[in-house]
């Protein structure tokens, strides 16, 4: 990772900016799977955007903001191009089923936690070090959350990619 | 006295239009629509001073997913289109958009004397080493060793090398970008466009439908290990030697924009029909 931010206000504006990435990905998840008319699992990223507006939210509130801060790219400590919460777009399929959804917010929820798990053992700053730990809990938590809502759904059929006019008609 | 109240800031979601896109569900285009969004977010010119120019092609969809104005043309010809745009009206930021095929195929000479022009206009190409619309044929840049049954054993023909073309051409600012860095991408788009002269931003955006090889991609980009320079001669060693996967800005010259002037577009219409009279 790399240095950790040195205030709560940076830290929360990066925790901000990882939230507000996830919806993006998520609501940008939903209108692909709207357009290729796969509406269960369109609706399900709708949800997990709806999720993460909601932490975003909680966290403008916390912080007494009304728009979110800039970020400098400088400023942004995860590890990788894209935020940890967000699912990256080449793993979605169209054919994809509400748990291969599922399977991808449990990934990223984990990545989440991880991260701020990793940013609480490095910080030096008190205040930042509580916050991620409080972060961290609630990731665990989502993760839980996620795991449950799985469990309830049938796993994918073993041909579920199976797709009867192919757009790959050279294989 | 009244007082023009100030614009609000606006934000990536203002540039982009009520349209979905049509592209396969997590192919890399998606991405550079959000950076294209974004770097104009960072540009702060309002939607209706901005133009996106395309050809033919998956990616030369974007324009209809803007809020900007838009004019999705011929098929290799984007480039033509907004240099007369950006001559008749040198007001407008100007951003070109396409893949592979139609900027180094079916637009590649409109490519190289677009660079030479040196017309102050972004140039955004969408990479993926293949034809997606039309299904999946060899591009200019596919590997000469790309085995698939519409060229079994691989085309056998040396990869066009854009970058260094663009170079040698004069483009003025020369990027690459990659589709899993969106926010590196925003960053090098919205140079590019702050960039005078004609400025080239190729993105490796990969084709999870033809190409999901490309899928790999993301573990082999990274950040170019160099500053910009502003030296063609180093800017083309580093070019020719890189294996494709350096991303950054690697090249900002100085070379003066070709002159637009505003008020061209100014004729009347009976003064151009004249020009038409035999």
């Amino acid at each position: 990772m790399k240095t950790p931010p040195q205030t709560l206000d940076d830290f929360m504006a990066v925790a901000l900016a990882m939230e507000n990435e996830a919806v993006d990905r998520y609501t940008e998840f939903a209108d692909m799977m709207e357009t290729h008319n796969n509406g269960d699992v369109a609706a399900l990223f709708r949800t997990m955007a709806g999720y993460e507006t909601k932490h975003a939210q909680h966290i403008m509130a916390q912080m007494g903001w009304t728009a979110a801060p800039a970020v400098p790219r400088e400023r942004i400590c995860w590890p990788g191009y894209e935020s940890p919460e967000a699912a990256p777009v080449d793993e979605v399929h169209y054919l994809m089923q509400p748990w291969h959804a599922l399977q991808l917010a449990l990934a990223a929820e984990q990545r989440a936690e991880a991260f701020f798990g990793e940013l609480a053992a490095m910080t030096t700053n008190a205040s930042v070090r509580a916050a991620a730990l409080e972060m961290q809990a609630e990731e665990a938590e989502h993760v839980g959350l996620v795991k449950a809502w799985m469990a309830k759904l049938p796993p994918p059929d073993r041909d579920w990619s199976d797709d009867p006019d192919p757009p790959r008609y050279i294989d | 006295m009244n007082e023009l109240a100030p614009l609000a800031t606006l934000g990536a979601a203002d540039f982009k239009s009520a349209y979905k896109p049509i592209w396969c569900p997590g192919c890399g285009d998606y991405t550079v629509l959000s950076s294209l969004t974004k770097a104009l977010a960072t540009i702060q010119r309002p939607p209706h001073e901005v133009a996106v120019v395309s050809g033919i092609g998956c990616s030369s969809r974007i324009p209809a997913y803007t809020s900007c104005y838009g004019f999705h043309g011929v098929h290799g010809r984007a480039l033509a289109a907004a240099t007369g745009l950006k001559v008749a009206r040198p007001d407008l930021t100007v951003i070109v958009t396409g893949g592979d095929g139609d900027g180094y195929s079916i637009g590649g000479n409109h490519f190289m004397h677009a660079c030479r022009r040196n017309v102050d206009m972004t140039y955004i190409v969408m990479d993926n080493h293949v034809y997606g619309m039309t299904k999946g044929q060899a591009s200019p840049t596919t590997e000469p060793d790309w085995d698939n049954k519409l060229s079994p054993g691989g085309t056998g023909i040396r990869a066009f090398h854009p970058l260094v073309i663009a170079l040698a051409a004069g483009a003025n600012f020369i990027g690459r970008g990659f589709s899993g860095d969106p926010n590196g991408t925003a960053a090098i788009i919205a140079q590019a466009i702050r960039h005078p002269g004609f400025s080239f931003v190729e993105i490796l955006s990969p084709c999870i439908t033809f190409r999901p090889e490309q899928k790999g991609w993301k573990e082999i980009v990274r950040a170019a290990p160099v500053d910009p320079t502003d030296d063609p001669a180093l800017a083309a060693r580093r070019i020719m030697t890189d294996d494709g996967f350096n991303i950054g800005v690697l090249y900002a010259g100085h070379r003066n924009p070709y002159p637009a002037r505003v008020g061209l577009a100014e004729r009347s219409v009976a003064e151009l029909e004249r020009e038409f009279e035999l």
